[in-house]
């Protein structure tokens, strides 16, 4: 990096600005910073905080003079030497060894977690677990919006459906988990089909608003149905997974059976290892799937949907397929989901799930299987982590609440990711057929489908 | 007027008919884009449909390929042989899209769906402004367009899933396939290339390469030599004379390039304010008086004075820009 000296006209141009900016923050801070009113006896006392304002003037004013400086009025902005922007290049290259290694790392992370925290492996294996349950999601809801470019923002209802079909067949019928799974994905499947015929002929915006309008109306049935649902109210005693007829309980299960000793942790491994499994199948269909013609006409219809049609490409069946698909591994999610929790009522699917399944895909990168897992670990864990931010007490002082700022923080973070990787984490895209050699397809090629 | 044009011996295209078009009228609310306009494509023939801007060619053609719903008329695609006249009458009659199963099909193609069009009359189409896939690659391109063999040879995506070695065979057949259209049409180098890198008159030659991978009998291009240089449009003759010849398949075009149309038509049809002016051969079509003063805006009684100015390319009729066949939007 090469720093010029300041030319005095750019110094005082700097310092100027810098002034405007410092006497606006001055001014719109009065009465925040300096002024400060409290309940006294006989109305408000009024307290002076001069210290606070100057202080808050004086960073205001040295920030943008810097900023000035070494940013916006030279010509050399320091920025421009730092690579914000990683090359799509040496991200591909990470890609290809961070797959196996992150598969690596699941198949072991419960043990992983037992060795390294031993105090508090029940909490990380749940956070583990809660992570490979949004991975799956948003695996799922990447057929839908990052290959099919159908921008679905009520996906919760599908992860609802599949919830609420285990829940109640438990509760009806006594139907157990293995046999409710595929029941419930199909039911979801169903589902997405019955949602897909009204939404074939909207584009854009509005199919985003009809989606949106159908996760709604499946919560607020769910919530108004009482005889049925139990409403608020909720499922409860939803039961738990069986290790092939095994009940992973204290006495005559799972440990007995082995001759292991008994231990809350073993149910918690266990559920970790059904959720993984049936994420690495969602992954599994959904990489197969690119490859088959359905995948690709998938991916068609996201660059184009006329010509689609002129091709022969039944446009219509192929966007339910897609809707039903992804609707299927939400339903599976949403039965795995009631199974891991014991309880459900209809809080658990407001929009705000399907926002953050949105996130995960729209973060990772839409289309990227990868990217959708590094959302995950960011997002989900990322706000577990602020949770636990106790040092920023030592800094800020005993009254600082880090909690209170998880949200802010978290925000700030996406909107990080999207100045500086817009088009999300892993954002190039890889051909599903090769004729001689295999080369990524960058982002400002790919289309983004509809109701972007 | 028809008749007058005619020579004395019948044309290819009065006997031998790929598609004809009957009675023909689309109607946007008050105005009237095509006016009862009737005319044939002969088997094997290239034909061209010309004329002034807006006269309704690129209409005409969304009618043909299902994009629109005619307001009247009827659109008949023949598979077999010769006209099936009472074939088609009877269809009419049945309200049926099309007939049973066999070699000499014919299909009413006003009353199909756009994709139906293509994949059972086996229509084909380019676009005005290319409609290329542009995040995917050349050949991916190509099998897109093979996508409905392809599905039925992974069992509607079940056989695909499991990895059943029918597919791997259909899909290694399919790239085959792909690769042989991308080698004649110049682009196998680039075949692992996005299609939105590759250069304007590629991604022409990559569209109808597209367009022949779903197998077409009739192959319909709406100005495929706009905006190419003048070697691209040889190459572009060149390959539509291939398709004609070695695949036997017609090919319906509209072109404003005076220079292809007249080099490489065996039939053109005319067309101003959505009716059909003339209609015969090349030379038959280029001493119409009613043509000429339709492209060249004069009375018909001053055309002798500019009879020989269509010898040469028109340029006063620039490419139109990309509107009107957004189809179904």
């Amino acid at each position: 990096m090469t720093s010029i000296a300041p030319t005095p006209s750019l110094l005082a141009e700097s310092v100027k600005d810098a002034a405007v900016a410092a006497f606006l923050a001055a001014v719109l801070g009065f009465f925040f910073f300096a002024l400060r009113t409290d309940i006294g006896p006989g109305g408000l006392d009024l307290t002076y905080r001069w210290g606070l304002w100057i202080t808050a003037t004086a960073i205001v004013f040295v920030v943008r003079l810097a900023l000035n400086l070494l940013v916006f009025k030279t010509r050399n902005p320091v920025t421009r030497h730092m690579k914000i922007t990683a090359s799509e290049s040496t991200l591909s290259g990470i890609g290809k060894v961070l797959g196996p290694v992150l598969l690596f790392i699941a198949a072991f992370l419960p043990f992983l977690v037992m060795w390294l925290f031993p105090n508090r492996d029940r909490q990380f294996i749940d956070l583990a677990i809660l992570i490979m349950t949004y991975i799956m999601l948003g695996w799922g809801l990447n057929i839908v919006v990052g290959l099919a470019g159908l921008l679905d923002l009520g996906y919760v209802a599908f992860y609802a459906v599949g919830a609420y079909s285990f829940a109640l067949m438990a509760q009806y019928f006594e139907i157990g988990f293995w046999m409710a799974l595929p029941l419930a994905g199909l039911l979801a499947a169903t589902w997405g089909v019955i949602l897909g015929f009204p939404v074939l002929r909207l584009r854009g915006d509005y199919l985003a608003i009809v989606t949106l309008a159908f996760g709604e109306i499946i919560r607020v049935v769910l919530l108004n149905w009482y005889e049925f649902t139990g409403g608020p109210d909720g499922i409860s005693g939803i039961p738990k997974p069986t290790f092939f007829g095994l009940e992973l309980s204290r006495n005559g299960g799972f440990a007995d059976f082995f001759g292991i000793e008994y231990d809350s942790i073993h149910r918690f491994i266990f559920l970790y290892y059904i959720i993984l499994v049936l994420a690495l199948i969602t992954n599994f269909v959904t990489l197969r799937l690119r490859k088959l013609p359905i995948g690709r006409a998938w991916e068609a219809l996201r660059e184009d949907e006329i010509a689609c049609r002129s091709l022969g490409i039944n446009t219509t069946n192929t966007k339910l397929t897609a809707f039903a698909i992804g609707a299927m591994f939400g339903g599976f999610a949403g039965s795995f989901f009631a199974t891991r929790q014991g309880f459900i009522s209809p809080e658990s699917f407001t929009f705000l799930e399907s926002a953050i399944i949105l996130a995960i895909v729209v973060l990772g990168g839409l289309g990227s299987q990868i990217g959708v897992v590094i959302a995950s670990v960011v997002m989900i864990g990322g706000i577990e982590v602020l949770r636990n931010l106790g040092f920023l007490k030592e800094i800020f002082g005993p009254d600082f609440e880090p909690t209170q700022y998880r949200m802010l923080i978290f925000g700030l973070a996406m909107v990080l990711i999207m100045v500086w990787k817009p088009r999300g984490i892993i954002s190039s895209r890889n051909p599903s057929a090769v004729y001689k050699e295999r080369k990524k397809i960058g982002s400002d090629m790919v289309a983004q489908g509809e109701g972007h | 007027m028809e008749t007058a044009m005619k020579s004395a011996h019948m044309h290819n295209w009065d006997e031998n008919v790929v598609l004809s078009v009957e009675h023909l009228t689309m109607r946007f609310g008050g105005l009237v884009a095509v006016n009862d306009l009737s005319f044939n494509v002969g088997r094997g023939d290239i034909t061209a449909l010309i004329g002034p801007n807006g006269a309704g060619k690129t209409t005409v053609f969304n009618c043909v390929t299902g994009f629109y719903k005619p307001t009247e008329g009827r659109i008949v695609m023949r598979h077999g042989k010769g006209l099936q006249s009472e074939k088609i009458e009877a269809l009419t009659r049945t309200g049926k899209q099309f007939d049973a199963e066999g070699d000499d099909r014919v299909f009413l193609l006003e009353r199909m769906p756009d994709f139906e069009i293509s994949k059972r009359a086996r229509v084909a189409r380019t676009f005005q402004n290319i409609r290329l896939f542009g995040g995917m690659t050349a050949l991916e391109n190509l099998l897109v367009a093979q996508h409905n063999p392809l599905m039925i040879a992974s069992s509607m995506t079940i056989g695909g899933i499991l990895g059943l070695p029918g597919f791997r065979k259909a899909r290694s057949e399919a790239i085959d396939f792909a690769a042989y259209w991308l080698e004649k049409t110049g682009l196998i180098d680039r075949a692992d290339d996005p299609a939105a890198d590759l250069p304007y008159g590629a991604q022409r030659r990559l569209e109808i390469a597209r367009a022949m991978c779903t197998r077409p009998q009739l192959l319909c291009l709406d100005e495929p030599a706009a905006g190419l240089n003048p070697r691209e449009s040889t190459e572009l003759n060149e390959i539509l004379q291939y398709i004609r010849k070695d695949h036997g398949t017609s090919i319906l075009l509209i072109e404003h390039d005076m220079g292809v149309v007249m080099e490489i038509s065996d039939h053109v049809v005319v067309l101003d304010y959505g009716e059909k002016i003339s209609d015969g051969n090349a030379e038959q079509v280029r001493n119409d008086p009613k043509v000429i003063s339709a492209y060249l805006g004069v009375d018909e009684d001053e055309v002798a004075e500019v009879e020989e100015a269509l010898d040469m390319p028109v340029t006063h009729a620039p490419p139109t820009p990309p509107a009107n066949d957004e189809g179904g939007k």
